[in-house]
């Protein structure tokens, strides 16, 4: 295995992350904070407790899943289409490594900076309420988990963009109102029906869930059905990525 | 073990939609010589090194360095192989002495190294190891290109156009860089289409057009075997045509007359030179002076290419 190559391209883009590192975690502590006060305090001091969870500290799983996706994509996504955009590219496609390689490296240290800004957002979280969190080693691997999932998924977007524009359009337009109307904020039994049986076919109520459960030891889905969403599109990702690589779409001419 | 270094077989090149980049090439590059590839824009010579990179997929044919498959063996290939590519892309954030390492480690080997600091100072980059990769003139950019490019100790160095975008004084730098790789050992094949700078550096000579490898030879075979020489006569009186009497020697006019200009083969072993001149003295055609010349690589260059359009 090429050891050199994988470290090279996580230090490479663990600098690019440390550039603008103050941006980088003081959007979500910003955000989170807001957040904190318009739906924990303003909203939230109006809600009876949800599932025996006062409504401050229900929502801090999926406020933290909010910043993980976005995040993870954002990151994971940047990471490869900027070569492809100032054409360094040649040098990664001309190296000794192998897809497996190439991929640990640029979702490695995608997934490190995702996992940083979501204990971030979880320590801020702290200031405002009292968390208390079931199933600690559960709650980081499941962080882990999704946060290499939404890399995944991230770098694979990077590879089919074309321009800056394509990097945001799932993003924004598919992945972040999939979360908002996937449970972040409200329980999914709240909801009356049809909609409660329509909002499960949202994959993202099964990230969420997942993660609720570590740290509430409950939640609307069980806790298998959402470990295999999460690994069903961790597989499909990787699954679209190695497809990517044997054929060179839109990395090889 | 071979006298070739590097062996391409028939490799060719499609595009989707039909276009044909490259017809199939067989070539092989041998150990420790620099192989300049002519060719004009778009002939296919940036195609070529890219697939031999692994940057371009070919439609048909193999590579073979020292006899191992760049496609099956991609690994032990590539750790050999360097490529300064024609384009100025750098990441402009790094500094140059992180993104040589950044290259040295991408090829497996450890960043730690005296290599890096003298391949620096070789390159008169040492000075500027801590500066930003955009505060660099495009000079410079060029040869973090090239360190980037040697970082891993290549043996097989591809340069595409190097001397694209730099000016004189860097051009002759890199000419003496690479005559001092080439003297450790390094193969160098270089794509250019400055005739002069293949004159300069090249044993050999690949002429490519259009996709297709129209000759190999050694640089002074192919301007012996391709060259002509003129002979430039001074004329006392300027002439106003060719006398039909030298019509078998075609000469031309040029200068205004003043000159007569006789191209003749210089490996025929009768140039038809003392004829010429004892001719010119029987119709009392008198020259103040002479003057011989043989044709650069540049006229056999462009001949080729012409012919192949």
């Amino acid at each position: 295995m090429n050891l050199h190559g994988i470290w090279a391209i996580y230090r490479f883009e663990m600098a690019r992350f440390g550039r603008t590192i103050w941006t980088s975690l003081m959007v979500p502590v910003i955000t989170t904070s807001l957040y904190f006060i318009v739906f924990g305090s303003a909203i939230g001091s109006q809600m009876q407790q949800v599932s025996d969870v006062p409504y401050g500290a229900f929502i801090v799983p999926g406020l933290m899943l909010l910043a993980i996706f976005s995040e993870s994509i954002l990151n994971a996504s940047l990471g490869i289409y900027m070569p492809k955009f100032t054409g360094t590219i040649y040098e990664l496609l001309s190296a000794p490594l192998t897809p497996l390689e190439t991929v640990l490296g640029y979702v490695g240290a995608a997934a490190t900076k995702s996992v940083a800004i979501g204990l971030v957002i979880l320590a801020t979280a702290y200031l405002f309420v009292d968390l208390p969190i079931a199933h600690p080693l559960a709650m980081i691997g499941y962080l882990v988990l999704v946060a290499v999932a939404f890399c995944l998924f991230g770098f694979a977007i990077g590879i089919w963009a074309n321009g800056f524009e394509q990097l945001q359009v799932i993003p924004l337009l598919v992945v972040t109102p999939l979360t908002f109307l996937g449970g972040a904020f409200y329980s999914v039994q709240i909801l009356p029906e049809p909609w409660r049986t329509v909002t499960l076919f949202n994959p993202v109520v099964y990230l969420i869930n997942g993660f609720r459960w570590t740290f509430f030891g409950t939640a609307d889905v069980g806790l298998g059905i959402s470990l295999i969403v999460t690994m069903g599109f961790t597989a499909a990702c990787l699954a679209w990525i190695g497809w990517i690589f044997s054929t060179g779409w839109r990395l090889k001419s | 073990m071979s006298d070739d270094l590097l062996r391409i077989e028939g490799v060719s090149k499609t595009y989707k939609g039909g276009v044909v980049a490259l017809h199939p090439v067989d070539l092989a590059i041998r150990r420790g010589e620099i192989f300049a590839l002519l060719g004009p824009n778009g002939a296919g010579k940036t195609t070529l090194i890219s697939i031999v990179c692994g940057i371009v997929v070919p439609s048909a044919g193999r590579i073979l360095v020292d006899g191992e498959d760049a496609v099956v063996n991609y690994r032990q290939v590539r750790r050999r192989v360097g490529l300064v590519p024609q384009e100025l892309s750098t990441d402009a954030f790094e500094s140059v002495l992180a993104t040589v390492t950044f290259s040295r480690r991408l090829f497996g080997r450890s960043g730690h190294s005296a290599y890096i600091e003298e391949l620096l100072r070789d390159l008169s980059l040492w000075d500027k190891r801590d500066a930003k990769i955009k505060d660099l003139s495009g000079g410079m950019k060029r040869r973090v290109l090239i360190a980037k490019a040697l970082a891993h100790e290549p043996d097989l160095l591809f340069l595409d156009e190097p001397s694209a975008g730099v000016d004189v004084s860097l051009r002759r730098d890199m000419w003496k860089l690479v005559h001092r790789l080439r003297e450790r050992g390094v193969t160098i094949i270089l794509t250019t289409h400055y005739i002069e700078e293949a004159e300069e550096m090249a044993d050999r000579v690949g002429v490519i057009s259009r996709g297709k490898l129209l000759l190999v030879d050694d640089k002074a075979a192919l301007m012996k075997k391709l060259g002509k020489r003129e002979l430039d006569l001074t004329l006392v009186e300027p002439l106003a045509a060719v006398p039909t009497e030298l019509a078998e020697w075609h000469p031309t006019i040029e200068n205004g007359g003043h000159t007569l200009r006789y191209v003749f083969d210089a490996t025929e072993e009768r140039t038809g030179i003392p004829s010429f001149l004892r001719r010119l003295g029987e119709l009392g055609i008198a020259f103040k002076d002479l003057e011989t010349s043989k044709s650069s690589l540049e006229d056999i260059f462009v001949d080729l290419v012409g012919d192949a359009k």
